[in-house]
């Protein structure tokens, strides 16, 4: 995993070791027991409150508990989505995950829509007139779609002539894109190169 | 130029973009697609004719788009107006391109290339469009991950979480309320509307004033004050009464109007 975690780590069996608390492995059973009965993504700050154990030992865990996962080779993953822990398939299994669960890969986003959504994604809170001025076309339909789909929320109005309506993307959009936050999100700079 | 356009074409990430497939140079067969606005489009037609994006020709390019566009019309599709407010921008450069420099101003270096605003936004434009193509991406990954089904706690079933004697309780109470409410209802005295004009018609003209709030604080029911209400509103329209009010929001009187003065 990343360095800083690997540091979380170790600092952790630290503490755990002075205050005897639990032992590491009982900790990742816990937080795994958590990961798999919580409805959304559930963070850390939920996870340490509710077991009443530190941050930083949580987190050790739940990496800990990702890492188990990974060197068995599970069919299950532990994610980290919208700043919180997920368990979930594999994406190499969805053929027959799908096969099961008798399910299609849902209606995906128009053109006019995914573009929206970029815009929306890189320049919140952006105004309509904002984004009309990126994309030359009306956006209105889109942005009537994404806020069905929950994807963007309102952000109240722009302190201009007009007072326009701001947008930005929701919660839910970061877990419908897999993100753990919108630093997440390449930056806008990167795509120069990549679409010419 | 009818070489291949669909090489030129980076994003197939939506199948069912517009493709132009062969044809004569001056019929475009067009394969029904949509282009996700006008820059969209312009972006293909340069690719299309495997342009340098910073060295747009334009006469070309303004030339397509425009044909583009009558094609389009032609197919019935509604061609939105920020498709021809493009056509109209193209036109314009295209036209301060043929204008003569000004040779005092080709010296300097200070000329400015008529295309470069629109460069600028074909390029942040792409950027977008290359954003949008990463957002496709992440979600067609995310699609293939299954979270947990939904576990049947009672937190989702509250309403189960009940036992008989509950429901039975409960019904009691509910049973009880209907009875207290039976109660009131024979109680209540109805009054009907005619009735309620008269009493107030009697009201009016053997008082001369009448403060309507007075009249509706003696009323004993909801009914009752709303039969009120549209007796003063009844009294006022076809009777010799007029409401009066000596200032915003104070009281209102109602006024009997003597024959011949009032009006």
């Amino acid at each position: 995993m990343e360095p800083e975690t690997e540091t979380a780590t170790e600092a952790v069996t630290d503490t755990a070791d002075e205050n005897f608390a639990r032992s590491m492995a009982e900790l990742v059973a816990i937080v795994e027991a958590l990961i798999f009965v919580a409805d959304e993504p559930i963070t850390t700050k939920l996870l340490s409150e509710v077991i009443e154990e530190e941050r930083d030992s949580v987190e050790a865990a739940v990496v800990e508990l990702q890492k188990e996962y990974e060197t068995r080779e599970s069919g299950l993953q532990i994610r980290e989505i919208a700043g919180g822990w997920q368990i979930a398939t594999r994406t190499e299994l969805h053929e027959d995950v799908r096969k099961f669960l008798k399910t299609r890969p849902s209606a995906k986003l128009s053109l006019a829509s995914l573009e929206t959504l970029a815009v929306i994604a890189y320049k919140q809170p952006v105004t309509v007139p904002e984004i009309l001025e990126i994309r030359g076309v009306q956006s209105a339909s889109a942005i009537k779609t994404l806020l069905e789909k929950r994807l963007i929320v309102t952000k109240g109005h722009k302190e201009t002539v007009g007072r326009p309506m701001q947008y930005g993307t929701s919660k839910e959009f970061l877990i419908q894109f897999g993100l753990k936050d919108l630093n997440e999100l390449p930056s806008i700079e990167d795509f120069e190169d990549l679409a010419g | 130029m009818e070489q291949e356009p669909l090489e030129q074409f980076t994003f197939d990430f939506k199948k069912e973009t517009a493709e132009i497939v062969g044809g004569s140079s001056d019929e475009l067969k067009l394969k029904l697609g949509e282009f996700a606005g006008p820059l969209d489009l312009l972006l293909f037609l340069i690719r299309q004719e495997q342009a340098n994006i910073f060295d747009i020709p334009i006469a070309r390019i303004t030339d397509e788009y425009v044909k583009y566009i009558r094609l389009m019309k032609g197919l019935d599709i509604a061609v939105a107006a920020d498709f021809l407010v493009m056509a109209a921008t193209l036109i314009e450069i295209k036209s301060k391109m043929l204008l003569p420099r000004d040779p005092s101003e080709v010296e300097e270096e200070a000329f400015e290339d008529p295309r470069k605003e629109l460069v600028d936004r074909l390029l942040e434009y792409e950027q977008y469009k290359a954003a949008s193509q990463m957002l496709y991406e992440r979600t067609t990954i995310e699609q293939a991950v299954f979270g947990r089904g939904k576990i049947e706690s009672d937190d989702a079933n509250a309403e189960i979480n009940a036992s008989v004697f509950d429901i039975v309780t409960i019904f009691q109470k509910i049973l009880l309320r209907h009875r207290d409410e039976i109660k009131m209802e024979i109680a209540r005295e109805e009054i009907s509307l005619s009735d309620m004009i008269k009493t107030l018609k009697r009201r009016i003209f053997e008082e001369m004033e009448l403060n309507i709030q007075t009249f509706f604080e003696e009323m004993q029911s909801r009914r009752e004050l709303v039969t009120a209400f549209i007796a003063i509103l009844e009294i006022v329209r076809t009777e010799s009464v007029k409401l009066t009010q000596k200032k915003t929001f104070g009281e209102i009187i109602l006024k009997a109007v003597t024959n011949g003065t009032g009006n």
